[in-house]
């Protein structure tokens, strides 16, 4: 009889100091993440821009979308470097982690620590120092090219319509294995021991424990790196913005540097936010295959 | 046995060519950060040189001395609050003020992300009431989109609040990302339920557990955390570029994208400039790379 008043006061403390603690991150949270979300829908049905009210014009920002031929560039501009990069990434990503989880700690922290270099440097400085390095006159890749005879004459990295979108791929993957060799070499310390060395007992060569073994185990993290690599695929702007600005002939143009182009160049809001909406369905669409083709993999 | 021992000290031709290959991308993925600080010391002869100075013949400072004459800001302008009263420090290089402003911004959403995130983690992961379930799908769901696409939205909404242009309207979205409560949810999980338990029956107030039991708990958690806020803080450049245009605000990467924007051939003069950018930030990020690592791999948990 006395344990159900007790019991319901508990389960009022507990609400209530449950709510205490969310309530602040909550603020934040609500006021700047869900709050500018619901807005951004929202103001895709508007004809949006600065110091004047919204009209509601529907769907014709994304009926326009669909007719842009520079939109549509930029679609399959970003397509281009999702399936470039994702790919390469995470196979890459995954090589170099096997070949060096099973070395001695100091030298495999000083490997990922390396690998993770280009992250932590920051776009803007990595980004400028490529810039240099592809530079038309004093860049060291045509200095390399024609010494080792692979260029007869400099090329314009940057400026050329063939090789930009490229050279822009080239640095992203250098800022984006980081991440994921941190998570592969841990997702492969903790693979359980004693199923390896049953299968090498068993006399598994090396490549038939990694397929057999290895990779279901490491599967979730394999799902986490895809997802993490796709969005900031889909994302990447700063190389874009201060290398190429989408040029030349909106050659290296992506979603996401259209959209800043459009909302803050033209400060055509309405329109930036629609371009907005169809990147975020897409990342939804694609993470929700990702996770598909990982649980089936998985099942058998 | 055997079998084992001969696979770890063996050495075939394919490992060699492995640990080779490895070296060799070692030294590409370290290059970008030689030639910039290396061509933050070299000569403009040398830097524009068709044949690259691998080494500077010379070292010179002409770049830095470049950098940090070319502007000049206030070291720091501060409104007394409820009054039209601006303090205003003495004039100093812009850069200087644009590293301080960018230090400010890092530590400041590093340290309330740290408290917010805290509490929330803790709440989530071991209280139980009506709606956490409901919360934490919102939050997850929230981490999948690209940041990004609320670029826009936040833009109006920190002109309404009248904090567009100060560095709080990069901040306060950092704050509210919830990359930082997941993590915390993460490491709270460890935090053994007895022990609330016992410090409910000992009569502790909820603050007292929080502050006495949980905290020291989940410490390596909040140290995770705080590089992880502070690094990323310093680099969000994309939120950075649309939020602040005045000079007294700008951070150092967006300093450093503005020189290259206006001196765009001066490779000696940007590289001073990144290498300003990206030492202090590399320091911070090698000192602590332990806690970062172990944050990385514990936000990939799935929860």
């Amino acid at each position: 009889m006395g344990k159900t008043p007790m019991s319901r006061a508990l389960v009022r403390r507990e609400t209530i100091s449950g709510y205490l603690f969310l309530l602040p991150s909550l603020i934040f949270f609500v006021g700047f993440v869900v709050y500018p979300m619901v807005m951004c829908i929202y103001t895709s049905f508007f004809d949006a821009t600065m110091n004047r009210k919204d009209i509601f014009i529907g769907l014709a920002n994304y009926k326009e979308l669909f007719r842009d031929p520079i939109f549509l560039r930029a679609l399959k501009n970003t397509a281009i470097i999702v399936l470039v990069s994702v790919p390469v990434t995470c196979g890459f990503s995954l090589w170099v982690s096997s070949a060096i989880y099973k070395m001695r700690a100091p030298i495999r922290s000083a490997f990922r620590c390396i690998f993770y270099l280009p992250v932590v440097t920051g776009s803007v400085a990595v980004t400028v120092v490529w810039k240099w390095m592809y530079n038309n006159y004093y860049g060291i890749f045509n200095y390399l090219g024609k010494a080792v005879g692979l260029l007869d004459k400099n090329i314009n990295w940057l400026g050329d319509e063939r090789f930009a979108l490229g050279c822009i791929i080239l640095i992203l993957l250098t800022t984006s294995v980081g991440q994921p060799i941190v998570l592969y070499v841990s997702a492969l310390g903790n693979v359980d021991q004693s199923l390896v060395e049953a299968a090498q007992v068993d006399g598994a060569n090396n490549m038939q424990v990694f397929w057999r073994i290895k990779w279901p185990q490491i599967m979730p993290t394999t799902l986490y790196v895809l997802v993490i690599t796709t969005i900031n695929s889909f994302q990447c702007f700063a190389l874009i913005q201060l290398l190429t600005s989408g040029g030349p002939n909106h050659s290296t143009d992506t979603i996401m540097y259209y959209i800043y182009y459009e909302a803050f160049k033209l400060y055509r809001y309405g329109y930036g936010n629609a371009m907005g909406v169809i990147l975020a369905i897409i990342i939804a669409i694609f993470s929700a295959i990702q996770f598909k083709l990982a649980k089936a993999d998985t099942s058998y | 046995m055997n079998n084992l021992n001969a696979g770890v000290h063996h050495t075939t031709p394919y490992k060699v060519i492995t640990v080779i290959l490895l070296v060799v991308l070692a030294f590409m993925f370290l290059f970008p950060l030689y030639w910039i600080v290396t061509g933050s010391f070299k000569t403009a002869k040398e830097i524009n040189a068709a044949t690259p100075a691998w080494w500077p013949s010379e070292w010179v400072l002409t770049n830095y001395e470049k950098l940090f004459t070319r502007r000049s800001a206030p070291l720091f302008d501060f409104t007394v609050p409820f009054t039209k009263t601006v303090i205003t420090g003495p004039e100093v290089p812009a850069a200087i003020r644009w590293l301080i402003n960018t230090v400010w911004m890092a530590v400041a959403s590093m340290i309330i992300t740290c408290v917010t995130a805290t509490m929330a983690g803790y709440a989530l992961a071991k209280k139980r009431f009506l709606g956490r379930g409901l919360i934490f799908t919102v939050i997850v769901c929230a981490m999948a989109l690209p940041k990004q696409v609320i670029l826009i939205p936040l833009i109006r909404e920190m002109s309404k609040l009248e904090l567009y242009d100060s560095l709080w309207a990069v901040i306060l979205p950092i704050v509210g990302w919830p990359f930082g409560v997941f993590l915390m949810k993460q490491f709270s999980e460890g935090i053994p339920s007895e022990m609330l338990e016992a410090a409910r029956i000992d009569g502790a107030s909820e603050a007292k557990t929080f502050t006495h039991i949980v905290v020291p708990l989940v410490k390596p958690g909040i140290g995770a955390l705080a590089i992880f806020t502070f690094i990323n803080s310093w680099n969000d450049y994309f939120m950075q570029l649309i939020m602040l245009t005045g000079t007294n605000v700008l951070t150092i990467p967006l300093g450093i994208a503005k020189l290259q924007a206006e001196n765009s051939t001066d490779y000696g003069l940007i590289m001073a400039g990144a290498a300003l950018a990206s030492v202090p930030i590399l320091t911070v990020f090698i000192i602590f790379q332990k806690y970062f690592t172990q944050g990385i791999t514990m936000g990939a948990v799935k929860g």
